[in-house]
């Protein structure tokens, strides 16, 4: 048999079509929904946490908790210089007061305002490589008392979900095409048994196994390669209506759970990786049922 | 003539029963005429499924093309199966395929293009009387014009070896004969051809045939085929 992509060609008329259902484009269609939908959040959280560890890593602040102001202010300012030198250190500014004291406007009211609030001296440190513990030493060599936090450090918690959601849409997408496959494994023996006639008279005729597999082999893949493009489709438009939502709410956080284009190229690999599984699953499964045959 | 088929001490039996074929030997020479005979129920059928590989023996040896069928490995079974030609009892047709298509689909599993397979088909419907009917699917023929796709399908290949079960069993008197000459016509191709058949006024129209005769899955040889070759009797 000579096998070709031409719809008329009579190789495609050897398995009845018309016993033939498309249950299994639909299922392939839901299971591609899901599997799409699974995908993009577990790229989706991805990004966002390999954003959140590139925003993170290299933000620290030095907090100098000084009373007396003037001390404050020449250790702030020297804090500043000090840390401006250490290796990897990009930026090191001191936080405005006026804005401290527009954060602490909700808990103090007007009093934030007071110069004689006691307020400590914030400085924003940014790095790019280089070592934090070189940081802490140039501040405690100013101010033995400076707090250093991390900001990877309080916010640890979050990127340690993002990063379980992560691997849970992984576990997701791996369940969906174990059950994809055992779907098709399921599809490929019912056609086995709906055609049992015809496959009997091609192995007399002196068919090959191969022969045969074949021709289940390439109706499962056309079948979930439909369906998979019908669910892909419907899934990405899910996708991306959700993400144009979380872009208009303005979270500098959700924004980063956003796909790049390399994302949405990988989503539209899916239905062709699921096309392929389905083709190896029913070959092997034709193959297994025919070797027990004479 | 040489032999093309062997069978020695051969007996099948399915699953734990009784044995259906007992010490089944015989040897079938290339280009001969055989009828195989028996009251229904004698074991014709399980005898020619051994013939055309749809069954291995339990015991003893078929030697088919010089080689050991029992032996085969499952790969080379369909190379075998492309050299036999096999009319089924109940004619097999694909019921969804054309007659055209069913009689093309030999060719079709052995790999012929295309465009070599329309002349052959074209050629075996005005064989079998036919040429009209190509495009008609299987439901809607009279069982002797389905037996003559059938027949057409198994001598498409050019088959070495032709088996036929009960092939005018489903046909009137005339379409018998008609049949039983276009079996004969093959034969004198050089086809070996096996019939297997209870209907006795079949027998005498092949004056050259080898007679071979199951009884409760024994082989009898009244005709004494089995025992000399038909170019020395």
């Amino acid at each position: 048999m000579r096998f070709s992509l031409n719809p008329n060609a009579p190789d495609k008329r050897l398995l009845d079509e018309s016993r033939r259902t498309r249950a299994m484009t639909w299922i392939m269609a839901i299971m591609l929904f899901l599997t799409v939908l699974a995908g993009a959040l577990g790229l989706g959280m991805f990004t966002a946490t390999a954003q959140l560890d590139r925003q993170l890593a290299g933000r620290l602040t030095v907090q100098i908790v000084e009373p007396n102001t003037q001390i404050r202010d020449s250790q702030a300012a020297a804090m500043v210089a000090a840390l401006a030198r250490v290796p990897g250190v990009t930026r090191a500014t001191e936080a405005d007061r006026a804005r401290l004291a527009e954060l602490l406007k909700p808990w103090l009211g007007d009093a934030g305002l007071d110069p004689d609030l006691p307020m400590p001296a914030m400085i924003d440190v940014e790095m790019r490589g280089g070592d934090v513990g070189a940081v802490e030493r140039a501040a405690r060599a100013i101010d033995p008392n400076a707090r250093i936090d991390r900001h990877a450090q309080w916010l640890a918690p979050v990127r340690s979900f993002m990063s379980t959601m992560s691997w849970f849409a992984v576990g997701l997408m791996l369940l969906i095409a174990a059950a994809t496959a055992t779907v098709v494994l399921l599809a490929a023996r019912a056609g086995l048994d709906t055609h049992r006639d015809t496959i009997e008279v091609l192995h007399m005729l002196g068919s090959t196994d191969l022969q045969i597999a074949r021709l289940f082999q390439r109706r499962i893949a056309f079948d979930t390669l439909a369906g998979g493009l019908l669910g892909s489709g419907a899934a990405l438009g899910v996708v991306w209506f959700l993400q144009s939502r979380m872009g208009a709410l303005g979270s500098e956080m959700l924004s980063g759970v956003a796909l790049q284009q390399r994302d949405w190229f990988l989503l539209l690999l899916l239905p062709i990786g699921f096309a392929l599984l389905a083709t190896f699953a029913a070959r092997i499964s034709v193959l297994r049922a025919l070797a027990k045959t004479l | 003539m040489a032999s093309i088929v062997q069978f020695e001490n051969v007996g099948l039996r399915y699953g734990t029963g009784a044995e259906t074929l007992s010490d089944i030997t015989m040897s079938l020479n290339s280009g001969a005429f055989y009828f195989l005979t028996g009251p229904s129920g004698a074991g014709k059928t399980s005898l020619l499924k051994m013939l055309y590989l749809a069954k291995r023996p339990t015991r003893g040896v078929i030697r088919l093309f010089g080689e050991d069928a029992g032996a085969l490995p499952r790969a080379r079974l369909p190379g075998f199966r492309r050299r036999i030609g096999v009319v089924f009892q109940d004619f097999r047709l694909v019921p969804h395929l054309s007659a055209y298509d069913n009689i093309a689909l030999p060719l079709r599993v052995a790999g012929v293009h295309e465009s070599d397979i329309e002349a052959p088909v074209r050629e075996m419907l005005a064989w079998v009387g036919l040429t009209d009917r190509g495009k008609a699917k299987p439901p809607t023929l009279s069982g002797g014009e389905q037996q003559r796709i059938a027949i057409a399908r198994a001598v498409i290949g050019r088959p070495e070896i032709l088996v036929a079960d009960e092939p005018t069993g489903n046909v009137d008197p005339d379409m018998a004969e008609r049949l039983l000459h276009l079996f004969d016509s093959l034969n004198r191709l050089g086809t070996t051809v096996v019939v297997a058949t209870h209907d006795f006024h079949l027998l005498n129209r092949i004056p050259n045939a080898h007679m071979m005769r199951l009884e409760k899955g024994r082989l009898n040889d009244p005709t004494g085929a089995l025992r000399n070759p038909p170019g020395e009797r």
